[in-house]
């Protein structure tokens, strides 16, 4: 049987009957979506697809296929972003299928036809899983980019006294972040004392430490000294039963002694007003 | 071979590393600080590295070593204008300079020595 004379018949069979074809795809699809979308818009959308799929089915030109993976993936990506499930995505193609088969049910001539057509609609369909998923991933990875510039704040308390709240667990990317950030936040103001707050760091273990010491070691290479504050009693339990050593570097209950601290070392006294 | 000039400030030497460090400069260097700081008798020595970008264990090692030899003429090493970077880099390579005092810039480095006295 000739492949291409099979695709040929039904990409006149559809363009025929592109009204009925498309009318039938859209009220199904709007079922699926449960009216999260309205009618006009899903027309819109298919009736694009639709003119793709025929274009790739009659192998006109070289480019519909190309063309056609573009919509779909922009279909999938906006599905992905308004928060639809991915079988509702891939619902969206697969009705495809269910619309035109409503259509050639009768017709026994055009199976041949209608199976070669299926199959195509089920890769697009995958193809509709993949680019969402692929969408979801994006945006994930995003958030969790926007989460690390937001936890790790360097802010300023006094002249030549910079702290560091962190919020969050303490992982070696997020340690170089803040290492990076706390370094040049003490190039660029000239302080030279640093708190590192750890009231936000949910549990305190060896890799933890290791990497606080990290930091640090390398604020004191540029001449800055440090203190680490914010330890919980909890915390401090399990510092002491892990065996960790913070050696010379000073460690406070609050943000407030550790501050008291650094002014006092900078020869500064807060007396009552 | 290029050469780090050393300048004699009242009781301080002060050393402004322009250049990238080779190994042989930084020999070379070690053993002009040690003639300087026998013949001068200074009290305090300053190395400028704010111009250095790159740093390895060797180089890392060289400045700890610098200190040391500067305290047996009883002279005390301060580092300054040390790179974010190379902070960075030093850490990783474990190197935490021991021995050797370090400050954001210049000013603050000649605190330290003042303050010493």
């Amino acid at each position: 049987m000739d492949v291409g004379a099979t695709r040929g018949r039904m990409a006149d069979y559809l363009r025929d009957h592109r009204d009925k074809v498309i009318g039938r795809w859209s009220e199904l699809v709007v079922a699926g979506l449960r009216g999260r979308t309205s009618v006009d818009e899903v027309r819109r959308e298919l009736g694009e697809v639709y003119s793709l799929v025929v274009r790739v089915l009659s192998d006109a030109d070289e480019h519909a296929a190309g063309e056609l993976r573009a919509a779909l993936d922009e279909l999938s990506r906006g599905r992905a972003r308004d928060g639809f499930t991915p079988s509702e995505t891939a619902l969206g193609v697969f009705s495809l299928k269910e619309a035109v088969y409503e259509l050639v049910a009768d017709s026994a001539e055009m199976v041949p036809e209608f199976l070669a057509f299926s199959r195509m609609v089920d890769d697009l369909g995958l193809r509709t899983f993949e680019a969402y998923s692929a969408a979801r991933e994006q945006i994930i990875s995003d958030q969790s980019i926007s989460m690390m510039e937001l936890s790790t704040p360097v802010v300023r308390l006094w002249e030549g006294i910079i702290a560091v709240p962190l919020v969050g667990t303490l992982d070696s990317a997020r340690t170089q972040l803040v290492m990076e950030k706390l370094l040049d936040t003490l190039v660029a103001t000239g302080a030279d004392h640093a708190v590192i707050d750890i009231t936000g760091v949910p549990t305190v273990d060896t890799e933890v430490a290791q990497h606080l010491l990290k930091t640090v070691g390398a604020a004191r290479l540029l001449g800055a000294e440090c203190t680490i504050s914010g330890i919980r009693p909890q915390v401090a339990q399990t510092i002491v039963s892990l065996g960790i050593e913070f050696g010379d570097i000073a460690t406070k209950a609050t943000l407030a002694d550790a501050l008291a601290l650094a002014l006092r070392q900078a020869g500064l006294k807060v007396v009552p007003a | 071979m290029e050469q780090v000039p050393i300048l004699k400030i009242g009781p301080t030497l002060f050393v402004s590393i322009q250049i990238d460090l080779q190994d042989d400069t930084v020999l070379r260097l070690q053993e002009d600080l040690a003639d300087e700081l026998a013949a001068s008798g200074a009290s305090g020595v300053i190395i400028d590295i704010t111009a250095v970008e790159i740093v390895d264990s060797f180089i890392g090692r060289m400045l700890t070593m610098i200190g040391s030899i500067s305290r047996l003429f009883d002279a005390e090493t301060v580092i300054v204008g040390m790179r974010p970077a190379v902070a960075i880099t030093l850490t990783e390579l474990g190197l935490s300079l021991s021995g050797v005092r370090t400050a954001l810039n210049a000013e603050k480095g000649l605190e330290i020595l003042n303050g010493k006295t």
